[in-house]
């Protein structure tokens, strides 16, 4: 590994792309499996094709492949993110042996490119497309044949009294569709396989050359219930390339808008784990008060979801006084509300034994498989992406990062539940110091040649975004990861060893996101 | 055999698909919900009644068979049960052993039906079912031998009839924890909480019904009808051993069981409403826990 194969940014920091390190595979890879040793996550890994010119040209040389491989590596412990990037042909020796993190993001690219990670211990698609080069398959499917999502080959088990259990894609519930494949004996889960892919509508193929009229929409409806969180990464990311200065009043009602997003979806959340054991007080109360703090996201803009709130250069509606004093009144009545109803959940011994012990994840295995957001809080880890590399008003205005020790379901609600109470005291403090001035400025072209790597802590847990422009400043490749994308797999190993009619509690007590995964 | 004896049954086969319109508004009323019409499961029969069944290509006979036999197997069993002041329509030494078959044949139709769809849902319902009958049947049946003993009856009727003061101050132990045990058996044979959720959506947690999600129509109206009937029965037996006697009034005690039956119906909505579910793997303690129960009082019988 030399001094230079890895270059350090901020969260949100334009850098020109003929400055990031282009190394060799071999440093790359040492680059990436150390810096995971040494405790840094892998926040994005994905592929870009490189053009015919780019191959023959400048870049030109002997045993360099077609595909520039970039990494961005999270390095908590120093707020700032480490990007690296390589080139491989048709097949590379896997980083997934040495760095598990990697595990998805690998099958993602062999899926979306034709290369082929040597070594990858369970290589198989995760959405179910051809590839994005016509005829380079990593599995050698022929092009004229349409893929089937989850058609493929899952794990399985033998023995006398082992079954199998499959759910889905299609669920009882009003959820979106996955397909869970269950490896049981008796009511003992050994394993569990998670497929994806139904959702799957090429959102990242579909931004390229942006942005457009359609980017915004596209980032608005990526995951419907992240709205603002996706909306605001990529906002941050645009602004960065744009060397766009967002006023602080905008930036204040960003945050506030991210803390009513999280509070509308925590307090869902705890309502419907309520709901899965059967406890009904919670249940209903939260169903009802989650829609109180959607409501206010509407006072603010008009929609409950937020959409069309918030612009690349600032928001599009501002608060009046009015309004203000309005939202300031509500959000302590549903603060009074919520707490009755959340309160209830501890106070119940049938519901703290229900939670308690349930799907656990160790700390050691949050780490080694990179989770993010309130699932890596609930298992003792301190990610929180508001505190260790703020953008925005979250420079100024700290929140604390709620953790807990146990990392079970009771673990992953009270967790919920601290950030809860945070957040109306962070949107509490911001209303009472709500900065004057515009709300929206200017902003012009993109940058050309350049990237920037924009994080933002959605409810879920860490949104990376990174956006790379071509020569005339418009998007070249955009990579989005949603905290999902690195989540599933904590589910499908917090099932080992449990029971399977505790898999709705525990599944309801990641809540992840299908079509945030499936793009 | 008067018109009296009729009372019993002609009010099961009437009154017991309003008990889970009574559970159900109760639990609204602690969720702050209005809730369903109290009348919701008698539109929910006549609805059902009026629609076609669909039946998978993998199933066999049995799988038609199964609401019916429950349905049937529902109906005699109703002949058998007492209510308050009226004793059953049928009674016979020893009819006890017969309600309890049938009770257990219902149970069989709707496990080997379950187990006829070849589906892995169904199957984990049935034997979740089973392991739990397997609890609840002995249980039941120390319920029974405590009561034999204690009133020296071999029959339902005399075996459940209303206790007096006397009664209470005599035995009122025996009785205490012989209502206990009943009322775990009943909440369990009837997938209430704490033991199943009659409420939920996720086919991975249930166990009642998860075994007839795959009957529809006519079919699953048999299904809904049969565990009303059910519901009532086991309900009947529990309010039998808390009603004071009547003195022979029939209309008081007409007002007595059909207030009782719906207070019992409150009380369970509380029940459900208060508690969550247990996790499955702890539901044969509390099984177990009835049985126990059920066996100290046959214990405090013998001294």
């Amino acid at each position: 590994m030399t001094a230079n194969s890895i270059s350090t940014v901020r969260n949100g920091q334009k850098v020109d792309l003929a400055n990031l390190p282009l190394v060799a595979f071999g440093d790359f890879r040492d680059a990436i499996v150390s810096a995971v040793k040494a405790g840094a996550r892998l926040s994005a890994l994905f592929g870009v094709a490189l053009q015919e010119a780019d191959v023959q040209g400048r870049h030109a040389a002997p045993g360099l492949g077609d595909l520039r491989l970039f990494a961005v590596l999270a390095q908590e412990a120093e707020g700032m993110l480490a990007v690296t990037s390589t080139r491989v042909g048709d097949t590379y020796p896997a980083l997934t042996p040495d760095c598990p993190q990697a595990h998805w993001f690998e099958r993602e690219i062999a899926e979306q490119w034709g290369v082929k990670p040597e070594g990858h211990p369970w290589l198989k698609p995760i959405r179910f497309h051809h590839s994005y080069r016509k005829g380079r398959d990593a599995w050698n499917r022929p092009v004229e044949i349409p893929i089937q999502p989850g058609v493929t080959n899952f794990f399985t088990m033998t023995g006398d009294e082992v079954h199998e259990v499959a759910v889905g894609p299609v669920h009882a519930g009003i959820i979106e569709p996955g397909h869970f494949r269950f490896q049981c004996h008796g009511e003992k889960v050994y394993h569990l396989e998670i497929s994806l892919g139904y959702q799957h509508r090429g959102v990242e193929r579909a931004l390229i050359g942006g942005p457009g009229k359609r980017t915004i929409s596209y980032m608005e409806t990526l995951a419907g219930d992240t709205t603002i969180g996706h909306t605001l990464t990529y906002c941050e990311a645009v602004e960065a390339l744009a060397d766009c200065r967002v006023p602080a009043r905008a930036q204040a009602l960003r945050a506030i808008a991210l803390e009513l997003e999280r509070l509308a979806n925590h307090t869902g959340d705890l309502g419907a784990l309520a709901n899965d054991i059967g406890y009904l007080p919670t249940a209903s109360y939260c169903g009802r008060i989650r829609g109180d703090f959607l409501n206010l996201t509407a006072l603010i803009c008009g929609n409950r979801f937020g959409r069309g709130l918030i612009r690349p250069g600032g928001v599009l509606f501002d608060l009046d006084e009015a309004r203000q004093k309005q939202l300031e009144e509500r959000l302590a009545e549903a603060h009074k509300d919520v707490t009755n109803a959340v309160e209830l959940l501890w106070d119940t011994s049938s519901v703290r034994a229900r939670f308690e012990n349930a799907g656990p994840v160790s700390r050691e295995m949050a780490v080694e498989l990179g989770l993010v957001g309130v699932v890596a809080r609930a298992s003792g880890l301190g990610h929180d992406v508001r505190s260790q590399f703020p953008s925005g008003i979250y420079r100024f205005a700290q929140i604390p990062v709620s953790s807990y020790h146990t990392g079970s379901v009771f673990a992953r609600a009270y967790v919920r539940w601290m950030e809860i109470q945070r957040s109306i005291a962070f949107v509490f403090d911001q209303l009472k110091a709500l900065p004057d001035g515009p709300v929206r400025s200017e902003i012009g072209t993109l940058a050309a040649n350049s990237a920037v790597v924009s994080l933002t802590e959605g409810w879920r847990g860490e949104i990376c975004h990174v956006a790379l422009t071509d020569a005339h400043g418009r998007f070249a490749h955009y990579k989005i990861v949603d905290p999902s994308f690195h989540n599933w797999m904590g589910l499908a190993l917090a099932l080992r060893n449990q029971q399977i009619s505790d898999f709705p509690l525990c599944n309801k007590s990641f809540n992840l996101s299908y079509c945030g995964h499936d793009l | 055999m008067n018109a009296l004896s009729f009372i019993p049954l002609l009010l099961a086969l009437i009154l017991s698909p309003l008990l889970f319109g009574v559970i159900n508004r109760t639990k609204a009323l602690f969720a702050g919900r209005r809730g369903q019409p109290l009348l919701q499961t008698y539109y929910d029969l006549w609805k059902l009644l009026r629609k076609g069944a669909v039946y998978s290509r993998t199933t066999t006979w049995i799988f038609r068979a199964g609401p019916m036999v429950g349905l049937a197997a529902a109906w005699v069993a109703a002949t058998l049960v007492p209510l308050g002041n009226f004793p059953a329509l049928i009674a016979f030494p020893a009819d006890f052993l017969l309600f309890a078959g049938l009770l257990g044949l219902m149970r069989f139709f709707t496990v080997v039906a379950a187990l006829d769809t070849g589906s892995s849902f169904e199957g984990m319902g049935a034997s979740r079912e089973v392991f739990f009958s397997a609890l609840t049947e002995p249980a039941l049946f120390v319920v029974l031998a405590t009561l034999a003993r204690q009133t020296g009856q071999l029959s339902l009727s005399t075996m459940f009839e209303p206790v007096s003061g006397a009664d209470w101050l005599h035995g009122g132990p025996v009785l205490a924890l012989v209502i206990i045990a009943l009322m775990i058996v009943l909440l369990a044979e009837n997938a209430r909480i704490p033991v199943d959720d009659p409420n939920t959506h996720l086919e991975l947690t249930m166990i009642h019904e998860v075994m007839v999600l795959d009957h529809s129509g006519p079919d699953f109206a048999f299904i809904l009808y049969a565990a009303a009937l059910k519901l009532w029965m086991l309900g009947a037996l529990v309010l039998s051993m808390v009603l004071p006697s009547s003195g022979g009034n029939p209309w008081l005690s007409l007002a007595l069981v059909s207030g009782g039956m719906f207070g019992l119906a409150v009380v369970i909505g509380v029940i459900e409403s208060v508690m969550a579910r247990l996790r499955l793997l702890v539901v044969p303690q509390l099984l177990i826990g009835a049985g126990a129960v059920a066996t100290v009082a046959l214990i405090l019988t013998l001294r």
